[in-house]
């Protein structure tokens, strides 16, 4: 180490993190979705037992920090024997976590529909699924995309996390930088660039989202009067 | 269903049913033969609504019998697909579904539940729309249309199942004047097509005109039933005061 200053190659070490951070949120999104899902049908299904299981199953994730569900993840897991590289304990507790937040999320936009919009689709002879389906499940979808892509915004930030784990994102990546110039200011005012260059659009995306849906509803309005 | 012209489409014997404390449905009888139009009148509070949603099972009658269209609605273990194959049910406030276009509302039922293929749900979609007079409309949406009109939509929607019996749930009483006009035409054409109908309303001369029988219904009971003249010659108390006051 001659002279500690920033060079080309930390840069290109930090946008490396960037992308395992990128990828790690992916990873969340993605698997949480997929999880959220069935959390979200579970947790409104006809079966009370189902229902009430589903309904620990998030109060549980969700009193808990994300830093111990990685921990355990990490840590836990390998005293009973099962040793995972970081990359796949992070991706495990940032599926977990994702999962109970999206499910909650989904499952109030679900509720949201209009419980007339059930009764028209039983009506008309529509199965439990067909409903859900044809009728409910679009109608739902509309509404849930605003939020999600707001509860993205905390994916992104919360895979910080996982550079406690040792798996190397941005944060981790930045720490590693800084261990060897010692420039704490500039490393991460570059760590903090690096995050809201990833989370602005995702943020921006949403409020478009929600302005539609709105301006949607309003439009609706003069219309309906119309004729 | 030939030889079974002579029992009723709808029968109601001695329905029961109570909300929490409130009871609201006393002990209803009444039967409707095919072809048969009945309108049903009362205060609201009367149990006219509820007594109409028992038919499609919409509410789960305390004790009773319904029989509709062969089907023992009263049984728990009734299969609640077939009856609602054979009930179509108009309500209030339209419930159309926001999401799909006029066409796709009345095609997704007979695509989903009697896998029909998709051109001849189309014809079935715009047959029933030149029916409730919209057969321009197939291509809106549900939000660029009036109240009139979405009731309409919601009608063809019901009739593209095909249904023997139509249940009309206070129709027209989130309509203005002038759209009320367009739906109650629409049901009247019904009527005239020989479509047995039960309609719960308000439209008292409309009832009048249109229906076979009248059922005025007061605090849960049937309390007084005629032919559509019944109204300028009320029997009981209750319904001539009912009357005075208009609703």
């Amino acid at each position: 180490m001659i002279d500690g200053g920033l060079n080309a190659y930390h840069l290109q070490y930090l946008l490396w993190g960037a992308l395992w951070t990128i990828g790690l949120s992916l990873i969340a999104f993605i698997g949480g979705g997929l999880a959220g899902g069935v959390i979200a049908l579970c947790r409104i299904s006809p079966i009370k037992a189902v229902r009430w299981a589903t309904i620990a199953w998030i109060q549980l994730i969700q009193g808990t920090p994300l830093l111990v569900v990685l921990f355990l993840c990490y840590f836990g897991l390998s005293i009973m024997g099962l040793e995972l590289p970081g990359i796949v304990a992070a991706s495990i507790a940032m599926v977990v976590y994702v999962s109970a937040y999206l499910g909650e999320i989904w499952r109030g936009c679900i509720e949201s529909v209009p419980r007339t919009q059930w009764e028209a689709a039983e009506c008309l002879a529509l199965s439990r699924t067909q409903r859900m389906r044809l009728v409910v499940l679009p109608q739902a979808v509309r509404i849930g995309t605003p939020p999600t892509v707001g509860f993205m915004v905390q994916i992104v930030k919360n895979t910080s996390l996982a550079s406690i784990i040792g798996f190397i994102e941005l944060v981790r990546a930045g720490q590693l930088i800084n261990n060897s110039i010692f420039q704490p200011f500039l490393v991460y005012l570059l760590i903090a660039i690096l995050y809201f260059a990833i989370c602005f659009p995702l943020s921006l995306w949403s409020r478009k989202l929600e302005q539609r849906l709105q301006f949607g509803s309003r439009a609706a309005t003069p219309s309906a009067n119309a004729t | 269903m030939k030889q079974e012209n002579m029992t009723p489409v709808v029968e109601l014997k001695d329905v029961h049913k109570r909300f929490g404390s409130n009871q609201v449905l006393k002990g209803v009888s009444f039967a409707i033969p095919k072809g048969q139009v009945v309108a049903i009148i009362g205060k609201s509070g009367s149990g006219k609504s509820t007594a109409l949603r028992c038919i499609d099972r919409l509410e789960i009658i305390d004790s009773g019998t319904i029989q509709v269209c062969g089907h023992a609605v009263h049984d728990p273990a009734i299969d609640l697909r077939q009856l609602r194959q054979d009930v179509g049910i108009v309500f209030q406030s339209y419930n159309l579904f926001p999401h799909l276009t006029v066409e796709q509302n009345i095609t997704l039922a007979p695509k989903a539940v009697k896998n029909m293929p998709a051109p001849q749900a189309r014809e079935i979609a715009a047959r029933t729309l030149k029916q409730v007079g919209l057969a321009d409309k197939a291509q809106a949406y549900p939000e660029q249309l009036s109240g009139g009109q979405q009731q309409r939509v919601a009608i063809a929607r019901s009739l593209a199942m095909e249904p023997q019996v139509m249940l009309f749930d206070e129709v027209t009483s989130a309509l203005d004047p002038q759209l009320t006009g367009e739906v109650l035409r629409v049901i009247e054409a019904l009527a005239e097509g020989g479509m047995t109908m039960v309609l719960v309303t308000h439209e008292m001369e409309f009832a009048a005109r249109v229906a076979d029988t009248i059922i005025y219904m007061h605090e849960g009971k049937v309390w007084e039933t005629g032919p559509g003249d019944m109204l300028k010659n009320p029997q009981t108390a209750e319904l001539r005061d009912f009357l005075s006051h208009g609703l």
